[in-house]
């Protein structure tokens, strides 16, 4: 079981309330795209992936992206259980879309670095700590149905 | 995942807007690495004050980012222009290699932070590869 503190827990809350999935998650995305491209290879038939303004003007990815937000969601809303809540989610990236676990963390430092510079200053490292923990827990989460 | 001719020259001018802020950055990275991966205090414990912004940590962030910038200065040939420092690391640190990724991360968080709209996801992959040779060039003398 994770422990959150009352901290964590605002902390996360608060960043997500205050997030527009469908900026955040498209450029999160996007970036994990360019920046490690290898990641390219779960997304085949998205189309123009050839260079980083296509793949950031690209609406598959801008609808993945997003997609991907709404089921950090679930985590969001569940903090206190969030291994269950993506058991289902393990399962479908581990047997249907078989994607390599460390690509999570990939994801999940992009997603890092679009929210702080979406938070500026606010994006302090007090609540950075908090969310690379709550991210950290997701990754796990996701990767526990995988044998 | 070497360096192309292109990843050198966006590092080079992504490095001539934030040179003036290089302290800041500095700090603010290291001030960070020591709160979001506490197991990085272990290489201070001979200060008084791991706070963030406490004359330590402004000192030596200041001290690491001149070292970046003599990176960028040796970017043709980064093992000889950090050989001196790669001693260093290795011989008397003896920082395992696997923080130097984490302090990567925490410049590129606070580039993003500082930076927004300069560090695109272009600039993004090619410091990101830098801040890697970086660290090779770092680990050369390791073993």
């Amino acid at each position: 079981m994770v422990e959150w503190t009352d901290f964590e827990r605002a902390t996360i809350a608060d960043i997500f309330s205050r997030m527009q999935y469908e900026v955040v998650g498209p450029a999160a995305l996007a970036r994990c795209l360019i920046v490690y491209p290898w990641t390219q290879r779960y997304f085949g038939n998205f189309g123009n992936l050839y260079n980083a303004a296509a793949i950031s003007g690209n609406p598959m990815v801008a609808k993945h992206g997003t997609t991907i937000l709404h089921g950090l969601d679930r985590a969001v809303k569940n903090m206190d259980n969030i291994k269950a809540t993506y058991t289902e989610l393990s399962v479908l990236h581990s047997e249907k879309l078989h994607v390599d676990p460390d690509n999570f963390k990939l994801l999940s430092d992009c997603l890092t670095i679009v929210v702080a510079a979406q938070l500026g200053n606010d994006f302090t490292g007090e609540v950075q700590a908090a969310f690379q923990k709550f991210l950290a827990v997701v990754v796990s989460s996701l990767g526990q149905q995988y044998h | 995942m070497s360096l192309s001719a292109k990843d050198k020259d966006t590092v080079k001018l992504f490095w001539a807007k934030v040179a003036d802020k290089a302290e800041e950055i500095g700090s603010d990275a290291l001030s960070r690495m020591l709160a979001v991966y506490p197991q990085t205090k272990t290489y201070f414990s001979h200060w008084k004050d791991l706070s963030p912004g406490s004359a330590p940590v402004n000192k030596h962030g200041k001290t690491i980012m001149l070292g970046v910038a003599d990176a960028v200065a040796s970017i043709d040939d980064l093992n000889a222009g950090l050989l001196a420092l790669s001693e260093l690391h290795a011989f008397t640190l003896r920082v395992d290699p696997a923080n130097f990724k984490i302090l990567a991360h925490c410049i590129l968080v606070v580039l993003s932070i500082k930076f927004p709209k300069d560090f695109t996801p272009e600039v993004h992959v090619s410091l990101d590869k830098f801040l890697a040779a970086l660290a090779r060039a770092l680990s050369e003398k390791y073993r």
